[in-house]
């Protein structure tokens, strides 16, 4: 035992504390998903409520107009109507909106009301007691809320069964399951609607015997999972009976419930699924593993075989209500034409949503081929419910809307009665959050657009311009920004130009506007043509009525001088002054509104007026310098930064006006919190510092180096080393500089998060600083060392990535002691276990060895590299990386320190190492076995390379044909080309590609030099190219064409014209990678034989009878003539005999003589 | 080919007769290629002012002459299309 005073020991473990915290948390969430998180696929459930207020939007037709006045008949639907709608859903907006004012005004009184009630009001009371004293005197109880009227024939029933109370049926189902309603009772029954309870009253899943039936459609089996349930008998009301048992029979009565009270209703859920007719549950086979499975509550079995469309990847239980006809069997016979082209179309759909790719992709073209067979009607009815589906997932939206895309292709104007109802559900697309979902969208309007023409978008999309929702006037103005974007702004500015200036509703103005705003973003410079008409068009919306087409004004002007910088400043004169006046006038969202416009017009302006109009708005700025607005302040430093970029504005000025301001408002802790503040202040601040200079910005903050708060002092260092890394660190005198040194050594030691920011500014200041550091160098390295030795693995880590940032400067300043203490330090240190730290120290190492050179490193190279051998083996990339590049640079500079078997050993590790998935550490690997070559000699590196071709792992194979190549590069060709040669005759196949890989690379690598290797490879390409087997041919033809280009001009047009001969049947072949490598070593052939040659190839398959012939021919000749129109004029065959009739094909002038 | 690579194969080939003048397909006739063949030869007398020196030359006609032949002789250099046939 430990002595008496000795602290006692805990005599159990248990789990800490903050884990079993988190199970109890658990458990306390009831229904906890810890996969919640992963799995929202589903839209809807992903996407804000402004996002799903899509579902609330009223598609309807709209009638193609012009096609019909064409034809001289009368339409519905048309423009006239959809307004007509529109001043309808207006009304009724503003109806309902009246009705819930009222509702919630006299609810509030209604709840003022039942406050009073909390101690009944004395009335009530001594209608209480009469109540109890009547049925004192009576013998019998009196029914409690059977009015005076009632019928006997109710106390009748009653006096049949004395005893049983006063309960009565219909009493409970006036009042008593109102009252008891708690969130108990909230089960799914409430939300399936009453009508199911009332007609099947007391059935559950569990009351039914399975009875074998005739088969019904899958929808109700899908109605009747678990989710769906219609009644739970644990949870159902008490009947009257049980009540009665209950509660004593006299000497109570029931209250009525006081007046102005409403009953709690359960929010309807949003199932669009259709009641079942007949509920209950049916087992569709005799299976009692399925009925089992459902019994107990497991997902129900979703068909994935559907007849007529096959297998699909999922089935979910919407899609039933969707597919629901043809979900069964049905007698085609029976269908009318009309009806089987909708199954057709639904089983199409079904196969493009559902399905497994292949089977998509052949549905997806058949539905694209017979679209305008279908016809846009049904098409579009079956498409368009799907999509705006409240389940639909990513994928199922995507391929739906691909659907819709390829099928406008083919309807053309057949769309035009769809438009707004494909707008509906595409607009909503335009502001997904999900950038590809955008794009889509665009695509689709804008193909949807180029469809139905300008005319028919704008009748269609006008009624919404000033719809009562937001949201629709939203998604409607960047619709319509991407019809100006399809059909050019020219088309729609006359109508942009009428709506912005709309004097029915303010809403139009607004939505104008920000359709012109909406342009300028999506188009960028594409506005500049037409900058001044769209300028004019919204410049009146600064002075409008309303403020917030005053501030959508601003931002329209805000966007257009973004998308047109850094030209057309003319183009905004019109403006300027209202802006000016404005930024005086306003306040809030508004004014921040104005400044954000000023501040993307001031860099379009002459230095001159920039400075100007810069002085004019940093008065306001430095006033709103104080908001606390988060929106404003971020405003105001984008202004700043805008302001402080231009040109006409002076150091001097910044310097004196705005620098005091600017860092007694933004340069305090609580800017750092945030991380968009932080972003911004910084961003900020070192465009001043581009203007003010190094020393002016560095010496008001440096002090803050050695703040209290580490997120500030990131902030600050993150600007420091931004500021000196654009600027340079020349500006900055001895004094700031030991502050500078001083604030960022204590920043670098306080740290506790683990980023690269002190990091980063510590390497940038060092470096920067360059040989003035000398001094302090001591200091950092002993902080460096002391680091090293830390029992945090991060920190060592940082010490080290310091030490590699480092190294170049301490060598400047001629530190070499430093440097070797370093070295050896990190060299004891090779040890380490954590591969992220490992990783760094080697790079340290290698750093180290990189300006100090093999021969004076210290620890020696030969010690250094048998450590490193074994660390080759692990498996951590950064580890891999470091140690390959160091061992590279060793066996490139110093190799001879080293002894042979050293090298070989690291040969065989080198080999693992070409199996690394990055490929900075393969290319790594492959260079060393050059370097490694060089030095030894190539055979041994070689036959270790060699025998790797055996190996069953393509990627390593394919690694040592590249490092064969290196060596045979590095070491000269005639050093392997032999080996490669006789390895050639291995039976095995994969060696023989890869030997024949390795050739490829070797004829790429050494080029003209391939001259002297030609004629010795020619036996080798003949077998490769006649062999049967396929990548054979392939890699033999890429060999041809190296070896084509590299003796170009050489002399070898003999053996060539061989090979020539060889590859020319191949052409023919239909696998893409042998036609292009055959193709690309004919096309080689033109640059060595000349083209002549190839044209008289060529000329045998020209007009050949069989097509495909010719195809491959042609092809051939394209080619040739792209290379070589010119050279090809002489060897043109002569077609004088061809002649006939007017046309001549005599070429006279070339047969010509003097 | 499978069906994909013909398609992109096509759409490529048309890609490239849009680009390149002179290029050639299946059904290319020979007027087609005999016409594209007199215009490069054309282009080749006048590009290079050797060549057309020795047209002139041979021909004894000045080089201006001949430039101007040439250049005038690319516009249907075989004559007028060959009437089609129907079938």
């Amino acid at each position: 035992m430990s002595a008496p005073n000795s602290p006692r020991l805990v005599d159990s473990f248990t789990a800490p504390k903050d884990v079993l915290k988190e199970f109890e948390d658990l458990a306390e969430e009831e229904d906890f998903d810890p996969f919640a998180d992963n799995a929202k696929h589903q839209i809807a459930a992903r996407q804000s409520d402004y996002h799903n207020r899509r579902f609330n939007r009223q598609a309807n037709e709209s009638a193609d107009v012009f096609k019909a006045a064409e034809e001289g008949a009368d339409v519905e639907g048309g423009y006239k109507d959809a307004m007509r709608l529109q001043m309808l859903e207006k009304e009724e907006e503003r109806v309902r909106r009246a009705i819930a004012e009222k509702e919630k005004k006299e609810k509030e009184e209604g709840i003022d009301k039942a406050m009073l009630d909390k101690t009944p009001p004395a009335a009530e009371f001594e209608a209480a007691e009469k109540l109890l004293q009547e049925m004192a005197g009576s013998k019998r109880k009196r029914r409690w809320d059977v009015s005076e009227s009632s019928d006997d024939k109710e106390n009748q029933d009653i006096s049949a069964k004395p005893d049983s109370g006063e309960w009565s049926k219909e009493a409970l189902d006036q009042a008593a399951p109102k009252k008891r309603r708690s969130r108990w009772d909230a089960t799914p029954a409430e939300a399936n609607g009453a009508a199911a309870i009332a007609e099947t009253p007391k059935r559950s899943r569990w009351d039914q015997a399975p009875a074998p039936e005739a088969p019904q459609p899958m929808a109700q089996i899908i109605m009747n999972a678990p989710g769906f349930m219609v009644e739970d008998k644990h949870n159902r009301y008490m009947t009257d009976e049980e009540l009665n048992v209950l509660l004593p029979s006299e000497g109570y009565a029931i209250v009525p419930p006081p007046p102005g009270y409403t009953p709690l209703r359960a929010p309807l859920q949003p199932f669009h699924t259709p009641a079942p007719e007949s509920s209950g549950f049916h087992i569709q086979e005799g299976s009692d593993a399925a009925a089992i499975a459902a019994a107990q509550g497991l997902a129900p079995e979703l068909p994935t075989e559907i007849p007529g469309v096959g297998s699909l990847a999922f089935f979910k239980a919407e899609d039933a209500a969707y597919f629901a006809k043809i979900l069964k069997e049905e007698d085609e016979t029976q269908l009318t034409v009309d009806e089987m082209k909708e199954r057709k179309i639904m089983r199409l759909l079904l196969k493009i949503k559902n399905g497994t790719p292949p089977v998509r992709k052949t549905a997806l073209r058949q539905i694209t081929d017979k679209a305008r067979e279908f016809g846009a009607g049904p098409l579009f009815d079956k498409i368009l419910p799907l999509l705006m589906e409240r389940t639909l997932e990513d994928q199922e939206r995507h391929l739906l809307v691909k659907v819709i895309d390829r099928v406008l292709y083919k309807l053309d104007d057949l769309v035009r009665p769809y438009v707004h109802k494909i707008l509906v559900v595409i607009e909503p697309l335009l502001i997904d959050e999900d950038y590809y979902a955008r794009v889509e969208g665009r695509e689709i309007i804008s193909n949807l657009s180029k469809a139905a023409g300008l005319a028919h978008m704008i009748s269609t999309m006008r009624p919404d311009i000033d719809h009562a929702d937001e949201y629709v006037r939203n998604t409607t103005a960047r619709a319509f920004s991407v019809v100006a974007s399809a059909l050019g702004i020219p088309a729609l500015l006359p109508f942009l130009k009428a709506v912005c200036r709309s004097k029915k509703s303010w809403q139009a103005r607004h939505t104008g506007i920000r359709i012109i705003q909406q342009i300028a973003i999506m188009m960028g410079c594409a506005v500049l043509p037409h900058l001044r008409n769209l300028v004019d068009a919204i410049a009146h919306g600064l002075q409008d009525d309303q403020q917030k087409v005053r501030t959508m004004t601003a931002l329209g002007i805000a966007a257009l001088a973004e998308a047109a910088a850094p030209y057309g400043i003319e183009s905004f004169d019109n403006v300027l002054k209202p802006l000016y006046a404005g930024i005086r006038k306003h306040r809030g969202k508004g004014l921040a509104a104005f400044l954000k416009a000023i501040g993307f017009i001031i860099p379009l302006m002459d230095p001159e007026y920039a400075s100007y109009y810069t002085k004019e708005v940093t008065v306001i700025l430095i006033r709103e310098f104080q908001t606390s607005d988060e929106e404003m302040k971020k405003i105001v430093l984008k202004v700043i930064n805008q302001c402080a970029a231009t040109d006409g504005v002076t150091p001097q000025y910044i310097k004196q006006d705005i620098l005091p301001e600017f860092f007694k408002a933004f340069w305090v802790r609580r800017m750092a919190n945030e991380r968009r503040n932080y972003k911004q202040v910084v961003e900020t601040t070192v465009e001043l510092a581009q203007k003010a200079g190094v020393a002016e910005i560095v010496g008001r903050i440096v002090n803050d180096l050695k703040d209290d708060a580490e997120t500030y002092r990131k902030m600050v260092m993150e600007t420091i080393t931004k500021v000196i890394a654009s600027l340079g660190a020349s500006d900055i005198d001895d004094r700031l500089q030991y502050q500078l040194l001083d604030g960022a050594i204590f920043a670098f030691q306080s740290q506790t998060s683990e980023d690269q920011v002190m990091l980063d500014g510590f390497g940038t200041i060092v470096n920067a600083l360059g040989l003035r550091v000398k001094d302090n160098l001591p200091q950092i390295v002993t902080v460096v060392l002391y680091r090293l030795g830390h029992k945090s693995a991060k920190v060592r880590q940082q010490a080290a990535d310091l030490t590699t940032r480092l190294a170049v400067v301490i060598k400047q300043c001629e530190e070499d002691v430093l440097l070797s203490k370093l070295g050896l330090v990190l060299f004891e240190q090779l040890g380490e276990e954590y591969p992220d730290t490992l990783g760094s120290i080697i790079a340290a190492e290698g750093a180290i060895a990189n300006v100090v050179g093999m021969t004076q490193m210290n620890p020696p190279v030969k010690d250094l590299l048998p450590r490193l051998t074994p660390i080759l083996r692990n498996r951590h990339e950064k580890v891999q990386e470091a140690s390959i590049n160091l061992i590279g640079r060793i066996a490139d500079r110093g190799a001879e320190f080293v002894p042979a078997r050293e090298w070989m050993r690291i040969c065989f590790e080198l080999l693992d190492l070409l199996k690394a998935h990055k490929k900075a550490i393969r290319r790594a690997a492959v260079n060393s076995f050059g370097y490694i070559a060089k030095s030894l000699g190539p055979q041994d590196v070689l036959s270790v390379l060699l025998t790797n071709l055996r190996v069953q792992e393509r990627q390593s194979r394919v690694c040592s044909t590249v490092a064969i190549a290196i060596v045979a590069e590095t070491c000269g060709p005639f050093t392997c080309i032999p080996a490669i040669l006789s390895e050639y005759r291995t039976a095995e196949l994969n060696v023989r590609t890869g030997c024949l890989k390795a050739l490829s690379f070797v004829f790429e690598y050494v080029g003209p030099q391939s001259a002297y290797y030609c004629d010795s490879v020619v036996t080798m390409l003949e077998d490769a190219l006649t062999d049967r087997d396929l990548v054979h041919r392939q890699t033999a033809s890429t060999i041809v064409k190296h070896l084509a280009l590299g003796v170009a001009g050489l002399g070898c047009e003999d053996s060539m014209l061989h090979l020539m001969n060889l590859v020319w049947p191949n052409c023919f072949e239909t696998s893409p990678h042998v036609i292009g490598a055959v193709m690309d070593a004919i096309e080689a052939m033109r640059v060595t034989l000349g083209p002549g040659v190839l044209m008289s190839y060529t000329l045998q398959g020209l007009f050949h009878p069989a097509r495909k012939v010719r195809e491959v021919y042609w092809r051939v000749y394209n080619a040739l003539y792209l290379g070589a129109a010119d050279a090809l004029v002489p060897f043109y065959p002569d077609l004088s005999d061809l002649s006939e009739g007017q046309n001549v094909y005599d070429r006279s002038a070339l047969q010509m003589f003097i | 080919m499978s069906s994909e690579l013909r398609y992109t194969a096509n759409t490529q080939l048309e890609h490239l007769h849009a680009r390149y003048t002179g290029t050639g397909h299946a059904d290319t006739n020979i007027y087609e290629w005999a016409t594209h063949q007199h215009r490069d030869m054309c282009a080749s007398i006048v590009g290079h002012p050797p060549l057309t020196s020795y047209l002139a030359i041979a021909d004894g006609e000045s080089i201006g002459r001949i430039k101007f032949e040439m250049t005038e002789r690319m516009l249907q250099p075989c004559g007028p299309p060959p009437a089609k046939d129907d079938d």
